[in-house]
């Protein structure tokens, strides 16, 4: 284990600070989830859809670090007013980490869950409608995939595996 | 970079208080201590100390005086038992690797607990590179070292254990005297290591009654400057330097002699040794005070590590469940109060304090947790103004997480 300097920008302290669009959502449409705690970090998203496919709502929840917290923030102000199509082909983690002004590096994959939680939250609202629009793919985006493999690793920690074998994953 | 710290620091600008409680990790070092050093570094023993001239006499003197009473606060025998070197990092690297090699003879195995200092972790690891195999003992929720496990670990094979005569993360003060007496018992050419950096100043700790060969200790653990530490050697006891250079008065560690960081360092062990029990019940009094305060203040919070007496009297370790550590670090220090959490960020998992996993705590437990310890200099008004920033800070993280990662 090592300690790194994190010398988060402007931006981040101030989403940090004063986070936009946070709360649970009671008329959501869509709620997803991605991340685990045992890893650090886990956000919520909650979607309102109108008839168009347009959102006109979005908010969030996080349990982790100042850039998790920043960067669901700002994709919940990305995707507002957005259709869900130009949200998908549009928003990803190397576009989030750009709007909000950079993260340490060791922090990308705050961006990459936040993108993971929103592209599922997309799939599911689909899902429940028995729908399946052509320009969403059937595989698993980038996103996505580190999602899943973030919660895989969380159920093996779960397993009171030591921090030595988690190393050489 | 530069710029993003420094609109950081500019989001600090009117602090109405400063309390740092992060005495792990650094520390601000007594105001005696930074003028018993100002004269040695352009008054007075600014010269080599083992050259031939006065400014070169001037800081032989000042080293072994200093040597002579930091043997005093160790009980040791002798001022030669006494080696200087650049910290506690420093001085566990020597410890192990130096021994190990000078030993290497004799057998291959070390023996050190799960719970220790990473620097130890690390060099057990990196030896095992030489033919050298590590033991890992377990210890319990409190953080004792399983005596039982440790007595199967120790044989005829093993050089050296290392066991810090208190954890560093969660203040647990391990049974050393019954140690070294199991270890011994098993091996009588054993050689026994603890890094009492978080010992020294705060528990009674006297390597002669501890039985110990080698024990480290570390100037800013006591509010000294950073930079300088020591490894006491029991005469007779053979480690091998680790690095090459000009040998001078330091027979375990080339290069000049840092003699006012060592003046520093010899001036914060005089104060906390002057009226040590008042120390220690200081120290214990705002720590009480600071668990105590936030336990009443804030639902779901979790003690790490043992309560009572064999505890160190300044850790106070404290998990925050639903509430994540760096995020309540950050918002803390906006507010003035400066504390460390246990994990810390790696590639893209947070990697947990092996400390609080070795003792059962859960991740998302690690996660949330922080680490303070009281210092000498606190005041009443210091702590009573951390436990005023504590619990909205704790309340506005855990607002953030809302429902998200109830366990």
């Amino acid at each position: 284990m090592s300690r790194i300097p994190l010398p988060y920008n402007p931006k981040v302290l101030d989403l940090f600070r004063n986070p936009k669009n946070l709360g649970k959502m009671d008329d959501a449409t869509v709620t997803a989830v991605a991340g685990n705690p045992a890893c650090g970090d886990m956000i919520t998203f909650y979607l309102k859809i109108n008839s168009e496919e347009i959102v006109e709502k979005a908010s969030f929840e996080s349990y982790g670090c100042a850039a998790n917290i920043a960067t669901s923030s700002i994709v919940t102000e990305m995707v507002k007013g957005k259709h869900l199509e130009e949200i998908w082909s549009t928003i990803t983690w190397k576009k989030v980490t750009e709007e909000i002004g950079g993260l340490p590096s060791v922090k990308f994959h705050c961006g990459v869950l936040a993108v993971g939680a929103l592209k599922r939250a997309i799939r599911k609202y689909y899902q429940d409608r028995g729908v399946q629009p052509t320009w969403l793919p059937k595989d698993l985006t980038f996103e996505e995939k580190q999602a899943v493999e973030e919660e895989e690793l969380a159920r093996m920690l779960a397993k009171r595996l030591k921090p030595e074998a988690e190393k050489q994953s | 970079m530069v710029e993003n710290v420094k609109a950081l620091l500019k989001a600090h600008e009117g602090l109405r208080r400063e309390v740092y409680l992060d005495n792990e990790n650094s520390c601000i070092v007594r105001r005696e201590s930074v003028e018993a050093m100002l004269p040695y570094f352009n008054q007075r023993a600014y010269g080599n100390p083992a050259l031939t001239h006065k400014p070169g006499w001037e800081a032989f003197e000042t080293i072994m005086e200093c040597s002579r009473e930091i043997a005093d606060f160790l009980d040791a025998d002798a001022a030669e038992e006494v080696n200087f070197v650049p910290g506690e990092t420093e001085a566990n690297n020597l410890a192990l690797m130096g021994t190990a090699f000078a030993y290497r003879n004799q057998g291959k195995k070390i023996v050190i607990s799960e719970i220790e200092p990473i620097n130890v972790l690390h060099v057990a690891e990196l030896l095992q590179k030489y033919g050298f195999s590590t033991v890992k003992v377990p210890v319990d929720s409190g953080g004792f070292v399983n005596l039982d496990a440790l007595r199967e670990a120790v044989d005829k094979d093993t050089v050296l254990v290392s066991i810090a005569a208190v954890n560093n993360e969660i203040g647990t003060v391990q049974p050393i005297k019954e140690a070294v007496s199991i270890a011994k018992d098993r091996n009588p050419s054993v050689i026994f290591h603890t890094d009492a950096s978080d010992a020294y100043g705060r528990i009674r700790f006297s390597v002669k009654e501890l039985g110990v060969d080698l024990a480290t200790v570390s100037s800013y653990k006591i509010q000294g400057p950073r930079g300088t530490g020591v490894l006491y050697v029991k005469e007779g006891v053979r480690t091998e330097k680790i690095l090459e250079g000009q040998i001078g008065t330091q027979k375990l560690w080339p290069g000049v002699e840092n003699t006012p960081m060592i003046v520093g360092f010899w001036k914060a062990s005089e104060l906390v040794f002057e009226g040590f029990e008042e120390n220690v019940a200081h120290m214990r009094r705002l720590r009480d005070k600071l668990v105590e305060g936030i336990f009443a203040a804030l639902p779901d919070v979790r003690l790490n590590g043992p309560s009572g007496g064999l505890r160190a009297p300044d850790n106070a370790n404290i998990s925050f469940l639903r509430c994540e550590g760096e995020a309540l670090t950050i918002e803390l220090s906006l507010k003035g109060v400066y504390v460390s959490s246990g994990s810390a960020c790696s590639r893209r998992l947070l990697q947990p304090s092996h400390v609080l996993v070795a003792i059962g705590r859960k991740y998302s437990e690690a996660h949330g947790s922080i680490l303070m310890k009281t210092l000498w200099t606190h005041t009443e008004e210091d702590i009573a103004y951390a436990l005023e920033v504590f619990p909205s800070a704790v309340e506005r993280i855990r607002g953030i997480v809302g429902s998200t990662g109830v366990d």
